[in-house]
């Protein structure tokens, strides 16, 4: 997805400082914006370092195991179809909490994980689309009800923290950097929200929709 | 009053984070240090991404392109509160975050981060993800071809943390 997003850039750029003539600009620009990328990376360093210091301490001291239990009765409500004690409820459960505290590297392995372990739920229930051995070829593989669910959660975003935003603005100046986070928060669990309530409306509605 | 109550959040985060270690008897400082090291890790890791983006962002920017989609679309989205500028950020986050990030660098540099469009830019790029990207990859995982209802879901939510977003903005400043 990203080659063609960056090439399209490149590319729709240069051609279009053709017709403007804006070329010189263009020209400079290259060069000035590599720099600012450098010195931009050179200031996240810091934050990045510390948060994520932060974060393996709560890791080791098992504040995020102990979250991702408070999170069951949660993951119940929202996905009665999948068994308690399965695993794909850890990996959502982990999923999410990785998601709240930021944790960019950690989130994406349990998510990629969550969604195979509901491919298997759906293997185990013989849904068509799922058997094992590629089945026919004509069912297409539809996503389960949790999957969707899954996946509309994650999208609607819980982050609570927006770590490398407050460090963007102390970086261009802000006045008060790390002044968003109240009200990131509340657009994001109103984003949230708003996903919930879709979920428990399409929920257990039969297939083909 | 928003912006106030923010500032303690982070100190009160470390604090909370630091005590629950020492009284699970942690290392803590030895976890810091561990994991400060894979933090500067990922930045390295980001840096060559960054360069790419940024000056991809550059050029279009330079072009006078983005000044283009901003005049084409800008006077739709002007009735909802949202600035021109803000308009080829909306698209890009869909698929992209990291080419999201170097538009929003764009918007800080030119506008400044406390201003209605920097306000928006940051609220609205902490409560949405990049929607096509995320579901193509967690679906590449599982084999699922066809998404169901997940689309429809996840615009909504996106579309009313834009809409919050907005609201947010204009009355913070």
């Amino acid at each position: 997805m990203l080659n063609y997003i960056w090439a399209g850039m490149l590319l729709v750029g240069i051609l279009y400082a053709l017709f403007t003539g804006n070329m010189e600009a263009v020209s400079n620009a290259c060069l000035e914006y590599a720099e600012s990328a450098v010195t931009l990376c050179i200031t996240m360093a810091g934050a990045m370092a510390l948060w994520v210091g932060l974060m393996e301490i709560a890791g080791q001291a098992g504040l995020i195991d102990q979250f991702s239990k408070k999170l069951q009765p949660f993951i119940s409500f929202l996905f009665p179809d999948v068994p308690e004690g399965h695993p794909a409820r850890g990996f959502i459960a982990t999923n999410l909490v990785a998601n709240i505290l930021g944790l960019g590297w950690a989130c994406t392995p349990a998510g990629l994980k969550a969604m195979e372990e509901l491919a298997k739920l759906e293997e185990d229930r013989g849904t068509p689309g799922y058997k094992k051995g590629g089945g026919e070829k004509k069912d297409v593989r539809a996503a389960s009800d949790a999957m969707c669910g899954f996946l509309i959660l994650n999208i609607s975003s819980l982050q609570l923290i927006p770590v490398n935003m407050i460090v963007y603005r102390t970086k261009y100046g802000s006045g008060n950097p790390s002044g968003i986070i109240l009200p990131a928060i509340l657009a994001t669990c109103c984003s949230t929200l708003a996903g919930i309530v879709y979920i428990k409306m399409r929920y257990g509605r039969k297939r083909g929709c | 009053m928003l912006m106030r109550l923010s500032v303690i959040i982070i100190p009160a985060l470390i604090f909370y984070i630091v005590l629950n270690g020492v009284l699970n008897r942690t290392d803590v400082y030895d976890a810091f240090v561990k994991g400060a090291l894979d933090g500067l890790k990922t930045v390295v890791t980001v840096l060559p991404t960054l360069v790419g983006l940024m000056v991809a962002v550059g050029v279009l920017r330079a072009s006078g392109f983005l000044a283009l989609l901003s005049e084409l679309f800008g006077g739709l989205t002007e009735k909802f509160g949202i600035g021109a500028e803000f308009v080829p950020l909306l698209f890009i986050k869909m698929f992209s975050s990291s080419a999201a990030t170097g538009l929003v660098l764009d918007i800080f540099e030119q506008y400044g981060p406390d201003s209605r469009t920097g306000l928006l830019t940051s609220i609205m790029m902490s409560c949405t993800e990049t929607c096509f990207y995320t579901m193509s990859v967690y679906y590449m995982a599982a084999r699922v071809k066809k998404t169901r209802w997940t689309l429809p879901g996840a615009l909504l939510a996106t579309g009313v943390g834009v809409a919050v977003s907005v609201v947010m903005a204009m009355f913070l400043q």
